[in-house]
């Protein structure tokens, strides 16, 4: 994922707490993604405004890990959101 | 056993409908509207089903655009924090109670298609002017920009239309096309022998949804479900029995699937009279079929038990007169030749579309089974 791209959720696609089972989930149509603490971190630093980069960067710092490892998790986790068009990427 | 919470909820807001197409999902006998359960009533359910762990609402019918009170059930819902999904054949959608849908919440619209052409599409729906209609429906909700799904459901009258079915998707702006390949419940079940498809038919449609997936890959995202009397191995039903959703008709009466009423021993709890979480967690019908414990063989043995949990409780109960036999579609049943067999006569047939009639008219006679 290029580092200047900005990926947003789009329409119909939100993070929600689900409280019963203590899970944050990604709920889309007709599918609902539970999502582990890593997804977690990275859905909740898109925000559609912010790149690609500035996301990986703000990751990397939070929890102390190498860029590079974040920026390659964080494009897999994200390019299989996008695939299922659960997420939109602007160049 | 440990029963996990449900996922989803088919709310059966209504019985009505515009349309009368041969293979609705809806029970031969049908609610009248003076049983459906008022707006407070669906409001509480919407929150019983929020507490329970239900994540996702799919507002149905009928025609769920038939009650007056459409808009009013989506704030609701989404206010006890439901994905809200309207399913519709946008029949009673006007741009004005569209925009009160989308002011109220409204996360996402499956708009169905019975044809890709008035013709095919009206004779169908049993509804002049319906497609007409439903194009216009389809350019306010790209216009709005409300998420779609297009729900297309195939037979043997318009399987050749699928080509063009999956360019009006993308041409309307949906995300996602669901190509369902008819289920023989319901008014389908009288409908086989004009609906069945035949087997080079429904091969063709596994080869074009295999080619559009791959060539819309990232643009539209195709759900496909086969048809099954043509194939070797069930489908998971509701993602097993009493597992991951539940149907609660416009009576309020509580399914564990929406033909589950055609199983005639199990007795079906109201939310009028016990909570939603006690009709999930403690009642005869729900657990009749969950996990594994009531097969018999093939299935109790089978390795494959855990995956489609023996297939459809409706199908076996149709088609080989016991709900906890193996679903005929399987090929480890000892019915499934006879189905294979039977399937293919159903193919080779003539007969004009039964449509399905209205709530509280007389049910056409049922034709004699081959």
């Amino acid at each position: 994922m290029d580092a200047a791209a900005i990926p947003a959720l789009p329409r119909g696609v939100r993070l929600h707490f689900d409280r019963v089972r203590g899970d944050w989930v990604l709920l889309a149509p007709e599918r609902t993604v539970t999502l582990d603490a890593v997804g977690q971190a990275i859905l909740s630093e898109v925000d559609g405004k912010r790149s690609f980069g500035e996301i990986t960067a703000a990751l990397a710092a939070k929890f102390a890990a190498p860029r590079d490892q974040i920026a390659a998790d964080s494009a897999a986790f994200l390019g299989a959101l996008r695939d299922r068009l659960f997420l939109e990427v602007r160049p | 056993m440990t029963v996990p919470p449900p996922i989803a909820m088919l709310a059966e807001l209504t019985h009505r409908c515009p349309l009368s197409c041969p293979y609705c999902s809806n029970p031969v006998e049908l609610a009248r509207a003076e049983t459906e359960l008022a707006t407070e009533d669906w409001v509480r359910v919407f929150r019983e089903a929020a507490d329970l762990g239900v994540l996702q609402l799919h507002l149905s019918g009928g025609e769920p655009a038939s009650r007056r009170d459409l808009t009013d059930l989506v704030r609701a819902a989404r206010e006890a924090g439901l994905y809200t999904n309207l399913i519709s054949s946008g029949i009673g959608l006007t741009e004005a109670r569209l925009a009160e849908l989308d002011a109220a919440g409204l996360d996402h619209i499956q708009l169905s298609l019975q044809g890709t052409d008035a013709g095919m599409a009206d004779e169908i729906g049993g509804y002049r002017g319906g497609f007409v209609r439903k194009m216009q429906v389809a350019g306010w909700i790209k216009a709005i920009g409300f998420p779609l799904t297009l729900n297309t459901v195939l037979h043997r009258r318009n399987l050749h239309q699928l080509p063009r079915a999956l360019e009006m998707a993308e041409e309307m702006g949906a995300r996602r096309v669901e190509v369902a390949t008819v289920q023989f419940h319901g008014w389908a079940l009288r409908n086989r022998d004009a609906l069945m498809p035949t087997r080079e038919q429904a091969k063709e449609a596994t080869r074009i949804v295999a080619e559009a997936r791959v060539r819309l890959k990232g643009r539209l995202v195709v759900d496909y479900v086969p048809a099954d009397y043509h194939s070797d191995y069930p489908k998971r039903c509701m993602g097993g029995w009493g597992s991951t959703g539940l149907n609660v008709a416009p009576d309020g009466t509580v399914l564990p699937c929406h033909a589950a009423q055609t199983i005639p021993h199990l007795t079906f709890e109201n939310v009028r009279h016990r909570p939603l979480a006690d009709i999930w967690y403690r009642s005869s019908a729900f657990d009749a079929y969950r996990g594994t414990g009531w097969m018999a063989e093939p299935c109790r043995s089978c390795d494959r038990r855990e995956k489609d949990f023996g297939g459809c409780r409706c199908q076996a109960m149709a088609l080989a007169g016991d709900a906890g036999a193996a679903d005929p579609v399987c090929v480890k049943s000892p019915h499934h030749a006879a189905l294979q067999a039977r399937a293919a006569a159903h193919a080779a047939a003539t007969a004009p579309l039964i449509h399905r009639t209205a709530p509280g008219r007389p049910v056409p006679a049922e034709p004699v089974v081959g």
